[in-house]
């Protein structure tokens, strides 16, 4: 390949520059400057959140300065640490309470709309498309805002708190739902339903024996990003919260990091983390184990790169 | 946060999968047995609840907009919900100076973070889409990696580090080029600038990477052996067809930063460096500036609508593609 490079010999090149010139001439040598930025990028992108989780096991009271290992902000101190502060403990059991209602109201709703969408030939699937598309693209200020105001104007019986949390919750959720099952379905084809029909079974028959099993993997996958996206909410939490009861993680760390903050803070953001990305990995592994006629080859990198490109 | 947005515009993946259903779709199109409301069924639910909490809340923003009437007791704004009666006039008295500087320096915010996003974003998917060779998994998932970090971790990762003696003091200390600890989270448009950049990159080179990944490279071949020099052939080549990746990429990042309140909240806090999406917050939250605050979210999607209706087209295209 790198025979392509230039050898037209002149005299009057000096040597380097020619070296220069035959390297950048050459379209498949390997670039010097991309890796640098690319890896200084993943550096920026991802160190400082190993600082912040590193910090969650400081011994002392600082976020800057290491004072050695422990478990302190995690369990030991008594008034302030993640098992026995009320106030984080409470935020963490409303995140977790959320995603988890939130996963499980959003999954069935939206795996139903996934398939009458892409089923339905008719007069208004087009519109339908458009409507659950359209919350994927509203910024989570208006939708916040939007919900905050019908809540309070029209829909006062929904209180403020989590009973409105966790409808615009799922509100957010459904659209993803739809588009993970959707790229599934649109793989699997209708071919499988089709010969079931033709063999004599009735179109329920087909949907519950044949395209549902083969739907599961997309179906947790689309479980567990719900999950995920849930507790990692905040615009929507917080412009629905109610009390200080119904303060999730986000909005917890919101509201204290510019004020008082221990290490805590950081334990409990490290806590979410893992959750989220258990729930992530969880959804890519299953999704590609269990999915019908996966591709073959380098099973790592297509795994991600096609969750990357259908799922997120 | 941004996850709302990151939607690649990227057609299902088995191109295989797609002709095959096109054909037995085509011979079975209008399917005896199959009752014809058995699809939309499916789909009442998930829409009535779209219906309900989405496209009714917009209105309701509207009729909470269009109106300058206070609930006489608890001063609350209340909904104008006939059209007919709706007051223009009320938007036009959201508008103020104040908020013109205000909607300028958005501006000026996002534009810079959204350019400076895309001069780090392309190399780096340029990179991984087209030499990552044997690191392309890892390098792909070190990049996945931050979308399912909340965003608020992420920036309290940031505050850490940008206190008075965090890291970043220290390093530019040791270093010399500061005398003495600088405050970076006292109301620097720089550090708000680039927490934006921080936050919402991610959601840039995905589906940059996606895009620069799809480009055949025998098109790059024909370039060079047609006597093209690399940079023409970026120029003519690479870039035009990764187009499509830097509008959709750009997009995804732009909405979300023109509806910021949280990031100058969390990295500054200060007067001088208020969003737009701070004056929302403020006002929807005073009581009695509901109205005043429904009015600016109508003014903030106005100017967003453009940016999401070219979404939504180019959405509905790679849906189109993949059936």
């Amino acid at each position: 390949m790198s025979s392509l490079a230039e050898r037209r010999p002149k005299a009057e090149q000096t040597s380097s520059l020619r070296l220069v010139r035959a390297w950048f001439s050459n379209p498949w040598a390997r670039p010097r400057f991309l890796p640098v930025v690319t890896w200084l990028y993943v550096l920026w992108s991802i160190v400082p959140v190993i600082i912040a989780i590193q910090f969650s096991f400081n011994a002392g009271r600082s976020r800057s300065t290491w004072q050695g290992f422990s478990l302190r902000w995690y369990l030991d101190d008594p008034d302030l640490s993640l098992l026995h502060n009320p106030l984080l403990r409470s935020a963490l059991g409303q995140s977790l309470k959320l995603a988890l209602f939130t996963m499980l109201i959003a999954t069935p709703i939206g795996v139903a709309l996934a398939l009458g969408l892409a089923r339905w030939r008719g007069r208004g699937s087009g519109a339908g498309n458009f409507l659950m598309l359209f919350p994927l693209v509203t910024p989570e200020l208006v939708m916040g805002s939007a919900l905050f105001i019908v809540f309070t104007t029209l829909l006062t019986f929904v209180g403020l708190g989590t009973p409105a949390q966790l409808l615009g919750h799922v509100t957010f959720s459904i659209s993803y739902v739809v588009i993970v099952v959707r790229g599934r379905l649109f793989a699997i084809g209708k071919e499988f339903e089709e010969a079931a029909m033709d063999l004599g079974a009735s179109p329920v028959q087909a949907l519950r024996l044949i395209l549902l099993p083969m739907l599961a993997p997309a179906v947790f996958a689309a479980l567990m990003i719900v999950f995920a996206i849930s507790i990692d909410d905040f615009v929507i939490s917080q412009f629905l919260k109610g009390g200080a009861s119904s303060e999730t993680v986000p909005v917890l760390i919101y509201s204290n990091v510019r004020a008082a903050p221990t290490p805590a803070l950081n334990a409990l953001a490290t806590v979410m983390l893992v959750f989220s990305m258990l729930a992530i990995v969880l959804a890519i592994l299953f999704h590609r184990r269990f999915a019908p006629g996966g591709p073959k080859g380098q099973p790592g990198e297509s795994a991600v790169r096609d969750f990357a490109r259908l799922e997120i | 946060m941004g996850f709302n947005l990151v939607l690649t515009v990227i057609p299902a993946r088995s191109t295989k999968a797609a002709s095959t259903s096109e054909v037995s779709s085509s011979r079975s199109g209008g399917r005896v047995g199959l009752p014809r409301w058995l699809w939309p069924s499916f789909a009442a639910p998930g829409l009535g609840w779209l219906v309900l909490l989405f496209l009714v809340p917009i209105y309701a923003v509207l009729a909470v907009a269009m109106s300058s009437r206070l609930d006489p007791i608890f001063a609350t704004p209340v909904p104008e919900w006939n059209p007919v009666q709706w007051d223009p006039g009320a938007l036009a008295d959201a508008w103020s100076p104040q908020l013109g500087t205000v909607l300028v320096r958005t501006f000026i915010y996002v534009g810079l973070a959204g350019s400076l996003s895309l001069l780090i974003g392309y190399p780096v998917a340029y990179y991984v889409a087209r030499h990552g060779g044997k690191l392309k998994a890892l390098l792909l998932v070190l990049i996945i990696a931050p979308f399912w970090i909340s965003y608020l971790m992420r920036m309290l990762s940031w505050v850490n580090l940008l206190q008075p003696s965090g890291y970043v003091n220290r390093i530019l200390m040791a270093v010399g080029i500061l005398q003495e600890p600088r405050g970076w989270l006292d109301g620097e448009p720089l550090t708000v600038v680039l927490g934006l950049v921080y936050g919402y990159i991610p959601f840039l080179i995905l589906p940059l990477f996606a895009s620069l990944d799809r480009i055949d490279r025998s098109l790059l071949e024909a370039a060079r052996d047609l006597g093209a020099n690399p940079a023409r052939a970026f120029a003519h080549v690479t870039l035009p067809l990764s187009k499509q990746g830097i509008l959709a990429g750009s997009v995804i990042i732009l909405l979300p930063m023109f509806g910021d309140y949280y990031t100058p909240d969390l990295l500054s806090g200060a007067t001088r460096t208020t969003m737009f999406g701070n004056q929302i917050y403020f006002f929807l939250n005073s009581g009695t500036g509901g109205n005043k605050g429904a009015a600016m979210v109508v003014i903030l999607s106005a100017i967003v609508s453009l940016l999401m209706f070219y979404y939504l087209y180019t959405v509905a295209r790679a849906a189109k593609e993949a059936r």
